[in-house]
């Protein structure tokens, strides 16, 4: 029986543009372009293209241009193109489908919903070009109160690490990204003053020496994972959820597992490395405590330990006990977080926004008088400086960036991650294709990200006439709401524009 | 942290850890270790947790724990040898990189959990789900020596090293009722001696019978056993192996499509 599926996308090559240099071809991972020497022409194979606009990108002459396939069905409103694709899939395969990259699914984006507060006549605004604006953030536990004595803090703080701005980068696993890539984030963040994450791929030991602005993750797997490792970033982070996949774990396809990612994952070449959905040890919050207490000893009380969870229906509880656990910081990853490969029935039906998941946390905390207790980060699909400023107001102490920063550096959402081909050099370990990606270029293109981001918050915070992030923390009166029900005013904890 | 004095006589530290709380005990232990103890012995140990975990970076040493140890003694221990004379809770030698932990007496769930490195010996039984996610990489090949049976799971996701199953109780053999042994088991070997049914080993795995590389290693292992749990020469184990070893490397990839 046929399996027919239609092609996404249409390659449109203007013949008289081609010079026949096949740039496209080579750069192709997915072997769409080929070239036809009897003719003297390049021909494609259209169903093999995954629209990542590599060729069109490179090609010196302009000839290519990608674009979605206009082949349809008959119209149908229940019936998409996708769910006939994907279940046309499944029907020939039997197996789970999986995709890469967020939930593309049109879920309501709250933070084009809220609106931020500017002063006029009543307060001044303040200019950030001429004045100082403080965007430094100390992220872990702060004390219930503090003492001073002769000027001099009496109180022994918890560990605290120093920000420039609160835009740190999400966890993303050496493994599931190139070699190239994870090294561009950890010269980003050394440079500009923020911290890396290295999701739970270990940390390879030429870039310890980033370990000043690194975040090293326990997850489930423990891939990596000894006490040499742990010590060698200012933050540990347990990894409990992922935003894209809540609840299950992850799969890195034997594959991906080449001689170098065995060595930093510590797992023979060619084996599956397999992330359990739960961590083994964790099955209640008092096991949470024990594993967060483990790596405090391990790490002699010297790091803030930092929980991650997905947001889902109970954050809000769940985040209590965390914190109430002895977390120093709880990382919140919304239902448009991204990842290297997940089933897509979960990537696209299970957890919440990141929106209303950080109010109700940061709200609930608030209720309990604990909210000093932990720095919340907040993570899932940041797109802008709006975003982020917007999640600082509604009470995030920082925010992750994954997406937005591997765009930065090629990304084009092509959703293809998990088959470890990428034709920008980002989520692979193909040393062909990851040599695409030049980390001193690439991690200047994250640091003027985070510049121009942390420029756009400063004029923001002036125009609101804060001249301290601090002050911005959960600052609920300088956002409104448009187009929200009541429900979700009072959950954001917020007014309706014009109130 | 203020340094304590600790006391320390020829290279031995004793304490008595009577009403200390886990984070004091550590403390003192490693405040002993930094001012040279190369052995320490803790007395009235009750419920301690994560023993052996904070000593990272020393030399070294020789820890006999004397009681009855909490949750996660030598959690992500790295290169030291931990002797308990009592029973041992949950998350013993979870994710150990390096050294020797040794019970004389019984452990509890998760042994060996994501352990990466050196030995673990119980004198008799452990709980569920023991060397779950152990794994192996080149040199470092973790090994648990278990001298009477487990429960439900052992070694499950198991992805590398060594679990030897002696399936002895005080001189004679027991038999073993746990089930699901090796599910999702993608690396390392389980030896098992003693009968266990069919129906009690997972989909992911095969019974092999044993070569003269695997007498090798059992034999090394079961005369460390013989020696640390002094059992007499003259009451030879009866013991008769089975090797249980994955079907494949890659024991999900069928359930996935792109």
């Amino acid at each position: 029986m046929i399996t027919h599926l239609l092609p996404e996308f249409l390659i449109e090559r203007d013949h008289k543009r081609c010079i026949r240099c096949k740039v496209c071809l080579r750069q192709c991972g997915f072997d769409v372009h080929y070239y036809d020497s009897d003719d003297d022409q390049m021909l494609v194979r259209e169903q093999d293209c995954v629209g990542c606009q590599r060729c069109a990108a490179l090609c010196p002459t302009n000839a290519l241009i990608i674009k979605p396939h206009p082949h349809a069905y008959k119209p149908n409103l229940n019936w998409s193109k996708d769910h006939i694709r994907d279940l046309t899939k499944q029907a020939e395969t039997g197996s789970v489908l999986i995709t890469g990259m967020g939930n593309d699914k049109g879920l309501p984006i709250y933070w084009d919903r809220l609106i931020l507060n500017a002063s006029q006549v009543t307060n001044p605004s303040i200019d950030p070009l001429r004045e100082p604006m403080e965007t430094r953030t100390f992220l872990g536990q702060k004390p219930d109160k503090i003492q001073v004595e002769d000027g001099m803090l009496k109180t022994t703080l918890a560990p605290q690490i120093m920000v420039e701005s609160p835009i740190l980068f999400s966890a993303l696993s050496y493994g599931a990204i190139s070699y190239q890539a994870i090294e561009s984030l950890a010269k980003a963040a050394t440079k500009f003053g923020t911290l890396f994450n290295t999701g739970e791929g270990g940390l390879p030991i030429p870039l310890r020496k980033y370990g000043e602005n690194a975040i090293v993750q326990c997850a489930s797997g423990r891939f990596g994972v000894d006490a040499e490792y742990l010590n060698s970033g200012v933050i540990v982070e347990i990894k409990i959820g992922q935003g894209a996949k809540p609840g299950i774990g992850g799969h890195l396809p034997g594959g991906k597992v080449t001689e170098q990612v065995s060595r930093t994952r510590m797992i023979p070449v060619g084996v599956d490395a397999l992330s359990p959905a739960p961590q083994h040890d964790i099955y209640s919050i008092e096991d949470l405590s024990t594993l967060i207490h483990a790596l405090k000893e391990a790490t002699n009380y010297e790091k803030p330990i930092s929980v991650k969870i997905s947001a889902v229906h109970n954050s809000a509880a769940i985040a209590s006990g965390v914190v109430r656990a002895g977390a120093d910081i709880i990382a919140l990853d919304g239902i448009r977080g991204g990842t290297g490969a997940a089933p897509k029935a979960i990537r696209d039906n299970v957890g919440i926004p990141i929106e209303l998941a950080l109010a109700a946390v940061d709200m609930r905390l608030r209720q309990e008088g604990i909210r000093n207790k932990a720095s919340i980060i907040a993570a899932g699909g940041f797109r802008c400086s709006a975003d982020v400023i917007k999640a600082i107001t509604l009470g995030a102490d920082a925010v992750y960036l994954g997406t937005a920063a591997l765009v930065a550096i090629g990304c084009t959402l092509c959703q293809k991650c998990y088959t470890g081909i990428c034709n920008w050099g980002i989520c692979t370990t193909n040393p062909y294709l990851s040599k695409r990606i030049n980390p001193n270029i690439a991690s200047q293109r994250l640091v003027n990200l985070l510049q121009s981001w942390s420029l756009e918050i400063k004029e923001m915070m002036g125009g609101m006439g804060v001249n301290a992030i601090e002050s911005l923390r959960g600052n609920r009166h300088h956002l409104r709401g448009v187009d929200l029900h009541d429900w979700e005013l009072d959950l954001l904890g917020v007014r309706g524009a014009g109130r | 942290m203020t340094l304590r004095i600790v006391p320390v006589k020829r290279g031995v530290a004793e304490f008595n850890a009577q009403n200390l709380l886990s984070f004091e005990l550590n403390g003192r232990v490693k405040e002993a270790a930094t001012q040279g103890a190369n052995k320490i012995v803790l007395n009235n140990i009750f419920g301690q947790r994560y023993i052996g975990t904070r000593l990272y970076h020393q030399d070294p040493l020789e820890i006999e724990v004397n009681g009855t140890p909490g949750n996660d003694l030598g959690a992500f221990l790295d290169g030291h040898r931990i002797v308990v004379n009592g029973n041992a809770q949950d998350g013993l030698g979870n994710t150990m990189n390096n050294g020797e932990i040794v019970v004389h007496g019984r452990a509890g769930d998760i042994l060996g959990m994501s352990m990466r490195g050196g030995e673990i010996f119980v004198r008799d039984s452990v709980g569920y789900r023991v060397g779950i996610h152990m794994k192996e990489y080149g040199e470092k090949q973790p090994v648990i020596i278990i001298g009477g049976t487990s429960q439900d799971f052992l070694g499950e996701y198991m992805a590398g090293g060594t679990i030897i199953l002696l399936g002895q109780h005080r001189g004679s053999n027991i038999t073993h009722k746990m089930r699901f042994i090796g599910t999702g088991m993608h690396g390392g070997t389980i030896y098992i001696s003693g009968n266990i049914k069919n129906c009690h080993l997972s989909e992911q795995v095969t019974v092999l019978n044993l070569d003269k590389k695997d007498h090798n290693i059992i034999d090394k292992y079961v005369r460390k056993y013989e020696s640390y749990f002094r059992v007499s020469k003259n009451k030879a184990m009866n013991l008769d192996f089975k090797k249980i070893i994955p079907v494949a490397k890659r024991p999900y990839g069928h359930l996935y499509s792109h």
